[in-house]
């Protein structure tokens, strides 16, 4: 019998709904690998009574034919959603204690869907991170381990270091995560599993922690495309609490999986192919494009021109609304208060203390190129830029259906590599950032694993709210790659 | 004629712009659903989205924007379809969010006009600049401890109205003209109460100066929140009278804000104003631009009441009065309705000297009284007149009559009827009151026809006493008139 | 563009984080890094072309003018350091500030 917690949510659905173990059973199988994995770091808080509380309640409904669609399933919550009651830090020293009175708009759906909390998972300061090497909670490891150096700690990716991590370790059966340039797909594909950042507009943002209000999208992280799909069912929804939530319905993700793909046409982007992509990374491209060519879609060679602008607009763009997002953290209503002689002394040294360098850093940039005499040239020419790029997308999904990228430049890299200079780390989201600020559908599976044994994962984007054509295509490539590892000790 | 103020060197003209503050009248906040009443207990009246939160959102009230919409129709202004909020980001207490919503590059409301009504009976337009809508911030307290400053969000992100007018203004006189206007037309739109003591309508006056003739912009500062009109004109004159000063002594004037001070009449520079604010506006990504139909806006366009401009000029053709009284009249709509029941059908002049006079100063004189109990109704005031013109009573006993309508409520044809107020017009009734007065007081009718002219009033009055006060004034001074003659 | 320590200053003070002396020179020098990388967009013809500030096809939805929020003023104070409590409501606290 499959351990518990190796289970997927399908299956693990199909086993609570035949009544071969209880929801607590399957709750405390997880509460278990989660004590025993706590050098991974994955989660910033644990919530084991709140867990089994609802496993309690979730059996009791199940017994009652009242179960929901997710019900029983125990996930863990990236610490990014305002949690009722429970501390929320969004891994910052700045949000010490905060335990907000209000629960985001999708962890209440997904917990109105009957899923169990397990906990918080840690990521990168304010969701500020391609590593998960800047939270106030400390790094979070890896779960995968290469061959070549298997006691070097790696990084998990970032923002949603812990989601992924989490996941991929077993100690938590999916995960929300949230994606500002790549922060749910860059991990899962260093963790070897899948996660989708849906279209802009498709998951809420009402009770998210706000970094990058035009980019932000909450999106599911899972072991399978199936199950990522049964979560972005419960996850997605227009939210009235929402100015920018989309008043769309939403498709049932997972029927999409029908496994048939012919005559789609696929999207290889040439800029995507830029001097010096690795070998490795290469190879698994091309070898995804094969597997499609197999199923009976055709590739096509398509050109987005702005590529190599998406970073530098990213960087002008999201730390703009960031500044502007984090100036509520000031010591007044919540979270750290470092007192001051003036109520500025108070604003700067609580700030001070509070932010990490990343955090920053980027402050400090949105605050500049938002300044007096400096807005035209940078924040009005990245919003032009932003445009141009969106507009590439848009003129090559005239020709094609679906973009096949690669979603990283490298795998997982050591904990303490390319740490000197910010822009390098930056690099880590090259492939990623363009579908954020178009605001389309991205969604990363693993591929293979590299010669060192570590996962390298593909990236499917999409038009504007077709996930559905995303996550078929994303099914007959999982099947194709039947990427079966999982990390040692797991 | 012009304000001019005579300097050392030199004759002054003084350049005048207002920003007005208007909180809208809605239930809720602009972009949260928490109540916007006034008073409550502290914070009581706050959502998590006022707060500033993390993860909270704002959602636009459609009330809000129609009362906008409505200000700028009333303003007779251009109504932009598509206007977009932006962020105005700085740091104070009493703003949660790190930023206030505003409206930067593309405002709901455009270029309008208002006109003034100035003390000379001319009137004047003034240009309006735009109108926007933005957050309000909360409340800071500063005297209830020794070392802190408390703070009630309960005010934070209840709806302005941002008013700019153009610099048109070029005396305190037209400035206070200014709000008086605004204030009625935001009253009578009922978008805005005005109540500049609650803080409902706040004035910021941006003034400079130039020599007489020139044409040239100078220097200007920003009095903020001022909170009565007659505060701003008296801002206005010192702040104008200190940059004279500055210029004719060779001085430069700062570009600066400015608080006035009311005790001592002068204003000062505003310490947490002293660095130069760099807002870093940008569009706010949390909301999408507005955009309006133009069915919404011709929609609040036939809704619009007639105005005080329109109002003022019909009451001057249709009921008669002139410039100064018609004025005053529509200066409130619960005044010019209220005038309106009364003169309907009657002698327009007579209605609103009763309303006017004895009704506002009964109006005044207790605090129970407002439009919604007013001391006497419309309708009976204007019955009253009735009884005046068919002479049932003098316009003496008239007052009488309102007296005890206000005490009783009653209408005054029972007042009449039960006080036996009937004025006498029976000549013979007079004439026998006359003749007792004569053989009452023949020394004085001597000296009367002896040349002493004045003491004639003395008989009218003694007369008018003689049939408690009932005898038509009139009649009496033709048979007393006739009866000295004899 | 390299920024030098003034401007720094400056900006630091606009976001209202205290920068000691000692690590200005260091966050010039990141921070002029930053700002060269991005500056590669100048290269970009954007004649023409519109800003984009949001991803959103729609227009900004309204909500009705109902009471539907507020009333809590104890869930509001509950994560303050130094709230101030009435017999109703509260006040959150600052270090007083003199106009």
């Amino acid at each position: 019998m499959t351990k518990l917690t190796n289970l997927t949510i399908a299956d693990a659905l199909s086993g609570l709904s035949k009544g071969d173990f209880s929801a607590v059973e399957l709750t405390q199988a997880h509460l278990d690998s989660m004590a025993a994995k706590r050098e991974l770091n994955a989660y910033i808080t644990e919530t084991p009574e709140l867990a089994l509380e609802e496993a309690k309640a979730s059996d009791a409904r199940r017994a009652a034919g009242k179960a929901g669609s997710l019900d029983g399933i125990p996930l863990g919550i990236k610490d990014l959603f305002c949690t009722k009651g429970v501390l929320t830090t969004a891994a910052s020293h700045i949000l010490d204690g905060f335990k907000p009175q209000y629960e985001s708009t999708v962890s209440q759906k997904l917990k109105d869907a009957g899923s169990v909390t397990l906990g918080k998972l840690n990521l990168d300061e304010f969701a500020m991170g391609s590593a998960n090497i800047t939270s106030y909670h400390g790094n979070v490891e890896n779960p995968w381990k290469s061959k070549s150096e298997p006691a070097k700690k790696l990084v998990p990716g970032g923002s949603s270091g812990g989601s992924a991590a989490a996941v991929a370790a077993r100690i938590a059966m999916g995960a929300t995560g949230t994606d500002t340039g790549g922060s749910i797909r860059q991990p899962a594909a260093f963790c070897g599993i899948t996660g989708i950042k849906p279209t802009y507009g498709r998951c809420s943002r009402w009770g998210i922690v706000a970094f990058a209000s035009s980019l932000d999208q909450a999106g599911p992280m899972a072991r399978t495309v199936k199950d990522t799909a049964l979560l972005l069912n419960a996850m997605a929804g227009h939210d009235p609490k929402d100015s920018t939530s989309a008043p769309v319905a939403v498709p049932d993700f997972a029927a999409a999986l029908t496994g048939d793909i012919r005559g789609l046409k696929v999207g290889i982007p040439k800029e995507y192919r830029p001097d010096g992509l690795s070998d490795e990374v290469n190879k698994v491209w091309e070898q995804g494009i094969e597997w499609l060519k197999a199923a009976g879609a055709t590739p096509v060679e398509i050109s987005l021109p702005h590529t190599k602008y998406a970073l530098p607009t990213y960087y002008i763009v999201a730390p703009a609304e960031a500044s502007s997002n984090l100036a509520r953290y000031d010591g007044v209503r919540f979270g750290l208060r470092v007192e001051g002689k003036t109520l500025d002394d108070m604003y700067k040294k609580t700030r001070a203390a509070g932010f990490g360098a990343e955090v920053r850093r980027r402050i400090m940039i949105g605050t500049y190129v938002l300044s007096a005499g400096y807005y035209d040239a940078y924040y009005t020419k990245a919003q032009k830029v932003r445009r141009l790029i969106a507009e590439d997308f848009t003129k090559a999904f005239k020709d094609v259906d679906v973009i096949l990228t690669p979603t990283a430049p490298s795998a997982a890299f050591g904990i303490g590599d390319n740490t000197d200079d910010p822009v390098t780390m930056w690099l880590n989201d090259v492939f990623t950032i363009p579908t954020s600020l178009a605001g389309l559908p991205g969604l990363s599976l693993p591929a293979g694993l590299n010669a060192d044994g570590l996962p390298l994962g593909l990236q499917l984007i999409g038009r504007p709210f077709d996930e559905e054509t995303v996550f078929k295509v994303a099914g007959v490539m999982e099947s194709a790659a039947g990427f079966t590892a999982v990390p040692e000790g797991v | 004629m012009a304000f001019i103020i005579q300097g050392e060197t030199g004759d002054w003209e003084v350049v005048i712009g207002l920003e007005v503050h208007a909180q809208v009248i809605s239930n809720s906040k602009l972009f949260s659903g928490a109540p916007t009443e006034f008073g409550g207990d502290p914070n009581n009246q706050v959502s998590f989205v006022d707060a500033g939160f993390p993860g909270m959102l704002p959602v636009i009230n459609e009330k809000c924007v129609e009362q906008a919409v409505r200000t700028g129709l009333g303003l007779k202004a251009k109504v932009n379809l598509k206007s977009v909020f932006a962020r105005k980001n700085y740091f104070y207490a009493d703003l949660p969010q790190g930023y206030q919503i505003s409206q930067y590059d593309l405002p709901i409301i455009g270029e309008g006009t208002l006109l003034i009504d100035l003390d000379d009976g001319t009137t004047r337009a003034i240009g309006i600049e735009r109108l926007h809508l933005e957050q309000d911030a909360g409340k800071s307290i500063h005297d209830q401890h020794p070392s802190k400053s408390f703070i009630d969000l309960n005010r934070s992100g209840v709806a302005l109205m941002e008013i700019v007018s153009k610099p048109d203004m070029r005396s305190p006189e037209e400035a206070g003209a200014y709000l008086t206007k605004l204030r009625t037309i935001l009253r009578y739109l009922g978008t805005c109460d005005g109540n500049m003591q609650e803080g409902s309508m706040r004035c910021d006056a941006n003034v400079s100066v130039r020599p007489v003739g020139s044409t040239e912009l100078r220097t200007r500062c920003e009095i903020k929140n001022v909170n009565s009109i007659r505060f701003v004109q008296q801002a206005i004159e010192y702040e104008a009278r200190r940059h004279i000063d500055v210029y004719e002594n060779g001085g430069e004037i700062k570009q600066e804000t400015r608080l006035f001070d009311s005790v001592k009449g002068e204003t000062r520079s505003m310490r947490s104003k002293e660095h130069a604010h760099d807002y870093r506006y940008f569009p706010d990504p949390d909301l999408l631009p507005l955009v309006i139909s133009q069915e919404l806006v011709d929609g609040i366009k036939a809704t619009l009441p007639e105005l005080p401009d329109e109002k003022k000029a019909r009451f001057m053709s249709e009921y008669g009065l002139n410039s100064y009284d018609s004025g005053v009249m529509v200066a409130e709509k619960d005044s010019a309705e209220f005038f309106e029941v009364v003169a309907k059908g009657r002698d327009g002049k007579t209605a609103a000297n009763w309303v006017m006079g004895d009704f506002f100063a009964t109006m005044n004189s207790k605090p129970e009284y407002n439009w919604a109990n007013p001391p006497v109704s419309a309708e009976n005031l204007g019955k009253m007149i009735d009884l005046i013109k068919d002479g049932t009573i003098s316009t003496r006993l008239a007052k009488d009559v309102f007296i005890f309508m206000v005490e009783s409520g009653k209408d005054p044809a029972t007042i009449v009827e039960e006080k036996g107020l009937k004025q006498v017009t029976d000549t013979g009734a007079i004439e026998k009151a006359i003749a007792d007065v004569f053989a009452a007081n023949p020394d004085k009718v001597a000296e009367v026809k002896a040349g002493k002219d004045k003491l004639m009033g003395w008989f009218v009055g003694q007369v008018m006493k003689a049939t408690q006060g009932k005898a038509n004034p009139g009649m009496l001074n033709e048979l007393i008139a006739k009866k000295f003659k004899e | 563009m390299s920024l030098d320590k003034a401007t720094v200053r400056n900006i630091a003070e606009l976001a209202r984080i205290e920068v000691r002396d000692d690590e200005l020179d260091h966050l010039a020098g990141e921070l002029s890094g930053i700002l060269t990388f991005v500056e590669q967009l100048a290269e970009v013809n954007t004649d023409g072309v519109d800003p984009m500030s949001s991803v959103a096809d729609i227009t900004l939805p309204m909500r009705q003018d109902v009471i539907t929020d507020g009333g809590y003023a104890e869930a509001v104070l509950a994560n303050a350091t130094d709230a101030v409590r009435e017999d109703e409501g509260g006040f959150f606290t600052v270090p007083k500030v003199v106009e």
